[in-house]
């Protein structure tokens, strides 16, 4: 197969890419330039997007001995990914900019183009699995499933992605189960960025300040913090910049009258109003979706039948909880996932987290959280 | 993917680089094998230096300069910054009000990013010549500037011929008027050496800047003519060598072989360059072909004063709705070796700085392919990218399609 090889210039996406070219493919290595203004984005050996970076996948493509290009993607992703971030944090709610990414990015405006030059598949650095088995009708499935790798799957991020891209996406390193594995591949094919750190960051927020962008890009919009039962508590510089859950830098001045902690228990962007509150005001049971994704079969998810014993994950590397899901028609006639939990309530979902049903380590469906409650 | 009856890949690219001419390697390898420091006294030092004053004499010969005029860098971005910055330096000395530099909008980046680098650090005020919808640069406004501010200019720097576009520039008419306000010209004629004639003294410039390696020769040497009455600063400081305005011990091998590649491709002119001009109209007639929506930029080989104004080895087209990048690796794929013409930072494709000044809308720009040819090119070549530009096109334009910003989902 042609192979196009997304290469960030890490030690994952290297590792990927040579383990396409071992399996006989034609690869061509791509690395994927997000930002025409390289010094607004994080610098150094952290980042998947500084100039060193695009140097790092140029020398990995030139030991694998593969073709190598720069696609300039920097006006889709900040016209997707970036407005997404900024848009769903104004309204309120919290996206994950990676999902997007993802969505928009990798497994669409890469992989479309990819697609059009006449490449089979794209294949990523990204710690998830694919398996293959007959159907009933004797067609091929492909399933997603979680990295036997606990601590770096990453299937929550990939389940986005529609049946029809997840036939044309390869992940290599889906079997790792350990990233020292991966790096020990890396060393013993001599690619220099085998000891390279991990990035953790969001790329676009050059210094892991992401209040501190979200001022800089939104303006600062000052405003009151108030307890359930309305009474001022403290101010803020943009009700945006906060997210349900959130404990930390809320920068209450007073203790509250009990002693306990306080939440972020809800944002209110239409009054610019922050409301505070005690950590059992955030525990849910009872989740509702829109814009959903299916990558299980449709006769897996007939519209109103549950689904149990399944699991759901609201947070790239929260615990899966148990539920029970079924498929449904949003407010905004998008498809939609409803969600009941039946073991123990989750805390701190807020509306714009993506949701991922799973069943054992399969991923069955994904959803963008609309409204999460106490049942 | 690369079959045994696979041709060899069809090279399109010599303005980027030439491979090395037979005579060349053989000039390089047979001075390479000798030790010998042109500054020594005793008899190794005399050899080398013999073999740099007689590379100086030809260089000199091959260019209609005198050899006191050669000064050897480490090729064409050096000269351009030793011509930017020395003669600015060394205008402003004798006369602190000369601060603006006037440079074309065409020009390469190592002109350009010397001149606004002086702007940054040095005082200097630097005026774009525009161009017009060909890449010639615009004379009244040259006239106008001049006029204006004559007293003023540390110097005029226009390329002889566009390393994008192949746009010969007038040169000739550029030096008259700087002239008549005492003002030098540099002019940057890496590209048209070999090309079109190139004549040092008759040009009337006062500084000019070739490299080995776009004419046969090897990587890493090239010179500046400098007349001896121009003032200039060095810009490496050292042991004094090239009369104390380019210091550091002389890289002989690659100085005989430029040498001998410029003689050799100076000699070859005449009759080379009629032969690439029939190629590459050869190349623009297949490429229209293919695509008659591929529009060619720069002037048109095939109009009545086109076929003077334009190198005879480039062609230079942009491809509505697809983009350089695609093409470049579609073609690439398909054994053929071209360019976007532009420069890159880190890898990534700008939308070019010299189709931006022609007025070539951005959205344009970003379809660009150069093609260019040198000694070695064959019809076989042209026959292979026009064979291979059907499928080439196609695909890139699919790709544009969804990946344009604001594409298609």
């Amino acid at each position: 197969m042609r192979v196009l090889a997304a290469m960030s210039g890490g030690v994952d996406s290297a590792v990927a890419a040579a383990l396409a070219v071992e399996a006989g493919h034609d690869v061509v290595g791509v690395h994927m330039a997000l930002s025409r203004n390289r010094d607004q984005f994080r610098t150094g050996s952290r980042g998947c997007c500084s100039i060193e970076d695009a140097g790092d996948a140029r020398r990995a493509a030139d030991v694998l001995g593969i073709p190598y290009y720069v696609w300039d993607l920097s006006e889709r992703f900040e016209e997707t990914v970036v407005a997404d971030f900024l848009a769903e944090y104004e309204a309120g709610r919290t996206p994950n900019p990676c999902v997007r990414c993802n969505e928009h990015i990798k497994f669409e405006a890469l992989l479309d183009k990819a697609t059009a030059l006449g490449f089979d598949a794209v294949a990523t650095g990204h710690y998830a699995q694919v398996v293959t088995r007959e159907g009933a009708d004797g067609t091929v499935v492909r399933e997603l499933h979680r990295s036997p790798n606990d601590e770096k799957d990453q299937s929550y991020v990939l389940a986005v992605m529609g049946p029809d891209r997840l036939a044309r996406a390869m992940f290599p390193l889906g079997g790792f189960a350990s990233k020292a594995e991966v790096r020990a591949e890396a060393e013993r094919r001599g690619l220099s960025v085998s000891a390279k750190p991990d990035s953790y960051d969001i790329c676009f927020v050059a210094d892991g300040d992401t209040r501190g962008f979200l001022r800089d890009r939104l303006g600062s919009r000052p405003g009151e913090v108030v307890d359930t039962d309305g009474a001022v508590v403290g101010e803020h510089d943009g009700a945006y910049a906060f997210t349900v859950g959130q404990r930390k830098g809320l920068g209450l001045g007073r203790p509250a009258a009990d002693g306990r902690a306080r939440y972020v228990v809800d944002v209110q962007v239409s009054t610019n109003t922050v409301v505070v509150g005690p950590a059992e005001l955030l525990s849910v049971d009872r989740i509702e979706t829109h814009k959903a994704v299916w990558l299980a079969a449709p006769q897996e998810h007939a519209e109103g039948a549950w689904l149990d014993d399944v699991e759901v994950q609201v947070r790239a590397h929260g615990a899966p909880v148990p539920a029970r899901v079924r498929a449904a028609t949003a407010a905004d006639g998008t498809p939609a996932i409803d969600v009941e939990l039946t073991g123990r309530p989750l805390r701190g979902v807020a509306a714009g987290q993506s949701l991922v049903v799973y069943r054992g380590t399969r991923v069955l469906g994904q959803g963008t959280v609309a409204r999460a409650w106490r049942g | 993917m690369t079959t045994p009856e696979a041709p060899a890949d069809a090279y399109l690219d010599h303005a980027a680089t030439t491979p090395m001419s037979r005579a060349a390697l053989e000039a390089y390898v047979a001075e390479a094998g000798r030790a010998g420091n042109a500054s020594s006294l005793h008899s190794a030092g005399r050899a080398a230096r013999r073999a740099v004053e007689e590379s100086r004499e030809s260089v000199a010969a091959s260019l209609g300069a005198r050899p006191s005029e050669v000064i050897f860098t480490a090729g064409g971005t050096e000269s351009d910054n030793l011509a930017v910055k020395g003669i600015f330096w060394g205008r402003r000395r004798s006369d602190p009000r000369r601060t603006r530099v006037l440079v074309s909008a065409v020009e390469h980046h190592a002109v350009l990013d010397p001149a606004f680098w002086l702007a940054g650090h040095a005082g200097a005020e630097i005026v774009l010549l525009p161009v017009d919808g060909d890449g010639r640069v615009d004379l009244a406004a040259l006239r106008a500037e001049l006029t204006e501010h004559g007293d003023e200019v540390a110097l005029v720097s226009v390329m002889w011929a566009n390393n994008e576009v192949g746009t010969v520039q007038p040169v000739r008419d550029v030096v008259r008027l700087a002239h008549q306000h005492g003002v030098p010209v540099h002019t940057d004629a890496v590209q048209a050496v070999g090309q079109v004639e190139v004549d040092f003294a008759a040009s009337g410039v006062d500084a000019m800047t070739v490299t080995a390696h776009k004419l046969g020769g090897p990587l890493g040497v090239g010179a500046l003519l400098a007349r001896r009455d121009l003032p200039i600063e060095a810009v490496l400081h050292g042991g004094g060598q090239e009369r104390g305005v380019r210091s550091g011990t002389l890289d002989v091998p690659a100085i005989r072989s430029f040498a001998v590649a410029l003689a050799e491709t100076v000699a070859a002119r005449p009759e080379r360059a009629p032969a690439l001009a029939a190629l590459r109209d050869k190349l623009v007639a297949g490429v229209r072909a293919v695509d008659p929506e591929a529009v060619l930029r720069g002037p048109d080989p095939s109009s009545d004063d086109g076929a003077a104004a334009r190198l005879p080895a480039n062609a230079h087209f942009t491809f509505p709705g697809a983009e350089g990048d695609s093409l470049l690796y579609l073609l690439d794929s398909a054994g053929v070796q071209a360019s976007t013409g532009s420069a890159c930072q880190a890898g990534v494709p700008q939308p070019s700085h010299v189709l931006l000044a022609m007025g070539v809308p951005e959205v344009e720009a970003r379809g660009a392919l150069r093609f260019s040819l040198g000694a070695t090119s064959t019809a076989a070549d042209v026959d292979r990218l026009v064979a291979a530009l059907p499928q080439v096109v196609e695909r890139a334009r699919a790709a544009g399609l969804v990946s344009a910003p604001g594409g298609a989902a």
